[in-house]
């Protein structure tokens, strides 16, 4: 490093204070809490995956080799739950930011009570997720009851029993209408913070509307889409409750992820051993995405 | 097309799709005050004979408010346990950084990605050998844990904000650590960290799976609460929706309120 | 009442050397100034000495004691920060009156400490306002302000006039040298601003690139800089330098012949330089006069009229670009050739690596 740079790094705030033993101390509590709540479950649930462990069966346990791996692989749930995950949330993401760049681009323009729409969109984020579920299975998606089913007849189509069809849509459906806020208020947030100026000056050089979006508005976004994607994911990838409340997995495995399975495997069949191995595939699974999210999203900061 | 014209055409499908994404929620309150058989009639009335009854009878036979309360104590508990944690931590990142502070910043936000169903297993059996289940310090303890990363980051965040020459100053004026912090650096990253708590007691008030994993009534909170309601025998429309409403309503007031500061929040600040 | 004893000092930021083992002495009640350009070091020691920065190795003593290890908030020193850093949840006094709090300090007499610090600063109206209701020399004042009430036994300011205004500055500028010889304090001042350092210092470091280059009052910098870097950055317009070398060397007096030929004689013991020798002639600007019988011959380039006097821009028949002072009256004009006498008693001379031959 020269001393440009060195200097540079100083104006930064960025001094090498590796020695201080006091920044050490401060982070330690809360580094050592989270090494605790993400490593020692991980080494535990590792264990476990190689033993034989029923909770109705307490008595019957014992080194299990890749018995686990084994049973858990032969499940034809497992091939399902990974594919209902991975499929739940790109979905996710694909309806929450294309769906709400275009909702963006509409509250960025003037009109009449504008603040009071915008905030009225926001509502479903702030509901909880075993409320929207219960909602939406009940009152919106009920093929007797529902209000679609009631929209449905009124055009004289047969209501669709929503969750015995589409499972996995319904559930994409409540996700999205729940996320689809934040992606709004992000983006638009985003949106608003364009300069003007850059955009009078792409209007000079004579850029249309749809130019416009795509030279100028749209990269700008670049930041926005990467924190959006990031955050629903981390949400996202644990997606519980929805099901839990709705569709409790089915029918069959059609809408159960990973942690519903897990859960299946633990709260419902007591079986820890299999459990633990569907576990660690989640955490795999996740560590995988986390990799590529986290590198793209620690790049977009440093710009 | 003129500007007024287009105003007004603006104006309309504003609303409309506002109207559209909200309509769920709106509904759910309008059933909350239908009597029952209004509720589930197969052509919906929009305003019928609306009353209180069902928020009566939410309490009575239900028990809202002890849920309530559980959640009251479990999000504003595992909110503060979280910032006591965090600050110090954030502080350090912010201020006194080594060459690992980026790393360990991201690793994390890497321990919020991994599912929490990951670590149901060993949490649980955790929880069962302590006597932690179902009860309201063991739901504190894992929420200020699954929100920590989120609270370390935002308030690192807000913390950045603030000029480093400013805490020198202090310094300088003869100000040890916890002056520091408590004097200048608090005081001076107050909107941050209210808009931080704010989302942490958003988060964790909506939480649902520890909520429902590890609590069956003493310590559950309103997300278990809710969902015991999708049990067939407690299905009754515009009770459900009268307890749903009420579970929202606080959090929906709070949302409101902070929405600004809740993006540059929740997008670590990468969106202003 | 305070001596800064530095020996050695080091800070070394990653592995890279930022300040490169300085000795230096700050002696009591004067102002010391630091002064270099950008990146030289002068911050970093300035904050090394304050107990911001982590000294690497070396000895700092204050008043004889070794403050290596004492943390800032306990070195009883104040700072005046380039950005003032004032506290902006905090009214001017309550600004003000924040480190005698934290010492203690009752409030009937931090009232009254206050108050005297304002009536010197002309702060009194202003007292109850926040930092962003005031003017950038406002709040240069506030920041001072916060330092005085406390009468430290050390005033450190790090290029606290570099965000006001030309006029400004000049101001603040004669306030703050008004200011130390009343409160007969310890200061050291870092600024990259030579003309800052030539008025307000009592005494003057040098500093490039972590290490000191020469030490001594404005005027014994000035007139006797030890090398080609001090040479250079004390002195505006800056002095002008020309390549020669050595042609002979009799008692007491060198000739010296510039690339194109020119020769000329410089009073300088014969010891000094031998013929053949490289080295390097500086010249002041005011120190050259026009004249029809001067040795140098050169071409107009630009002429800047201050009034009082003028800036007349030459290129000498050897290349050199060389700047001459002269009075206002006198007329030139661009292209013009002329000849230039420079006064052989003010030449500076430097050996081949740059350092002061004498």
């Amino acid at each position: 490093m020269t001393t440009a740079q060195a200097n540079t790094a100083e104006a930064l705030g960025l001094q090498q204070r590796s020695s201080s033993p006091r920044a050490r101390l401060l982070t330690l509590p809360a580094v050592v809490l989270l090494l605790l709540w993400s490593v020692l479950p991980l080494i535990v649930t590792l264990w476990f995956s190689f033993r034989r462990y029923n909770l109705m069966n307490p008595g019957h346990t014992g080194f299990d080799g890749l018995g686990n791996y084994r049973y858990l692989f032969s499940d034809p749930g497992l091939g399902m739950a990974v594919w209902n995950t991975v499929l739940l949330l790109g979905s996710v993401l694909v309806i929450t930011i294309g769906v709400g760049t275009l909702i963006a681009l509409l509250l960025d323009q003037e009109f009449y009570g504008r603040g009071f729409a915008r905030v009225l969109m926001l509502a479903p984020f702030f509901v909880m997720p075993t409320v929207s579920a219960l909602l939406w299975k009940n009152m919106m998606m009920h093929p007797d009851n529902g209000f679609l089913a009631f929209l449905m007849r009124s055009v004289g189509l047969k209501p669709i029993d929503w969750f015995a069809v589409a499972p996995l849509t319904s559930i994409i459906i409540i996700v999205s209408w729940e996320w689809l806020p934040f992606a709004v208020l992000t983006l638009l947030t985003a949106i608003q913070s364009l300069d003007a100026e850059r955009k009078e000056a792409a209007r000079m050089d004579g850029a249309g509307p749809i130019a416009m979006f795509r030279y100028i508005i749209w990269p700008h976004l670049g930041r926005a889409v990467a924190a959006t994607t990031m955050i629903e994911t981390i949400f996202i990838l644990g997606i519980f409750a929805e099901i839990y409340v709705t569709s409790s997995g089915g029918p069959g495995f059609a809408s159960t992820n990973l942690s519903f399975l897990i859960y299946r495997y633990v709260l419902m069949e007591y079986d820890i051993g299999g459990a633990a191995v569907a576990g660690l595939l989640a955490i795999v699974l996740a560590n995988v995405l986390a990799f590529f999210l986290l590198r793209s999203f620690a790049r977009n900061l440093d710009t | 097309m003129t500007p007024i014209l287009r105003k007004l055409l603006l104006t309309v499908l504003g609303w409309i799709v506002a109207l559209v994404i909200a309509f769920p929620v709106i509904w759910m309150v309008l059933t909350s005050f239908k009597s029952e058989t209004e509720a589930i009639s197969r052509v919906p009335h929009l305003f019928a004979h609306l009353s209180l009854t069902n928020y009566v009878a939410v309490q009575e036979r239900a028990k809202y408010l002890h849920f309530a309360w559980n959640s009251v104590i479990v999000s504003f508990g595992s909110t503060l346990l979280a910032l006591l944690l965090a600050i110090p931590a954030a502080y350090a990142m912010a201020f006194l950084p080594t060459p690992r502070t980026r790393g360990t910043l991201l690793w994390m936000l890497s321990t919020k990605m991994m599912p929490s169903v990951g670590v149901l297993v060993p949490v649980y059996l955790l929880f069962r050998d302590a006597g932690l289940l179902d009860t309201r310090v063991g739901l504190v303890l894992v929420d200020a844990l699954g929100i920590l990363p989120v609270v370390v980051w935002m308030l690192y965040t807000f913390f950045k904000e603030v000029p480093r020459e400013v805490l020198e100053a202090g310094r300088m004026d003869g100000a040890g650590p916890l002056r520091e912090v408590y004097n200048l650096l608090l005081p001076l990253s107050m909107p941050g960290i209210v808009s931080t708590s704010l989302l942490a007691v958003i988060l964790t008030w909506n939480e649902a799976f520890w909520s429902l994993t590890l609590t069956t009534s003493k310590a559950a909170p309103l997300t278990a609460f809710i969902a015991s309601f999708s049990s067939p025998e407690g299905l009754f429309y515009a009770k459900l929706s009268a307890a749903s409403t009420m579970a929202i309503a606080p959090i929906l007031v709070l949302g409101w309120a902070g929405q600004r500061q809740l993006v540059r929040g929740l997008t670590f600040g990468a969106v202003k | 009442m305070a001596t800064v004893d530095l020996q050695q000092l080091r800070k070394t930021y990653n592995s890279v050397e930022i300040i490169k083992g300085i000795d230096l002495t700050v002696r009591d009640q004067e102002l010391t100034v630091f002064v270099g350009p950008s990146g030289c070091g002068k911050s970093t020691l300035l904050r090394m000495i304050a107990g911001l920065e982590e000294i690497t190795s070396g000895e700092l003593l204050i008043d004889g004691q070794r403050v290596n290890e004492v943390p800032a908030a306990k070195r009883g020193l104040a700072l005046v920060f380039q950005s003032y850093a004032l506290y902006p949840h905090m009214t001017v006094a309550e600004n003000m009156s924040f480190s005698l709090k934290l010492a203690g300090v009752s409030k009937a007499e931090r009232e009254a400490k206050v108050m005297e610090a304002a009536r010197i600063l002309h702060l009194e109206p202003l007292l109850d306002r926040k930092p962003k209701e005031l003017s950038g020399g406002q709040r240069q004042r506030v920041a001072i302000g916060r330092a005085i009430v406390r009468h430290p036994r050390l005033f450190l300011f790090d290029e606290p006039l570099s965000n006001l205004d030309a006029a400004l500055r000049v101001r603040m500028r004669q306030e703050l040298t008004k200011l130390h010889r009343e409160l007969k304090a310890t200061m050291i001042y870092v600024t990259h601003d030579q003309v800052e350092a030539m008025t307000m210092a009592d005494r003057i470091v040098v500093l490039q690139a972590g290490v000191v280059e020469q030490v001594g009052t404005p005027m014994e910098l000035y007139q006797h800089p030890k090398n080609l870097f001090v040479a250079g950055f004390i002195g505006s317009p800056r002095m002008n330098f020309l390549t020669a070398i050595v042609v002979s060397v009799s008692d007491a007096r060198v000739a010296l012949e510039l690339t194109d030929g020119t020769v000329i004689h410089a009073s300088l013991p014969a010891s000094a330089v031998s013929v053949g020798h490289t080295i390097t002639l500086g010249i002041r600007p005011e120190h050259i006069r026009l004249s029809a019988t001067g040795s140098i011959g050169a071409q107009v380039q630009l002429v800047e009229r201050l009034g009082s006097e003028s800036y007349v821009y030459v290129q000498a028949n050897s290349g050199e670009v060389l700047t001459v002072r002269v009075s206002g009256e006198v007329n030139v004009a661009p292209e013009e050739k002329v000849r230039l006498a420079p006064d052989s008693d003010f030449l500076h001379l430097f050996d081949a690596i740059g350092q002061r031959i004498s």
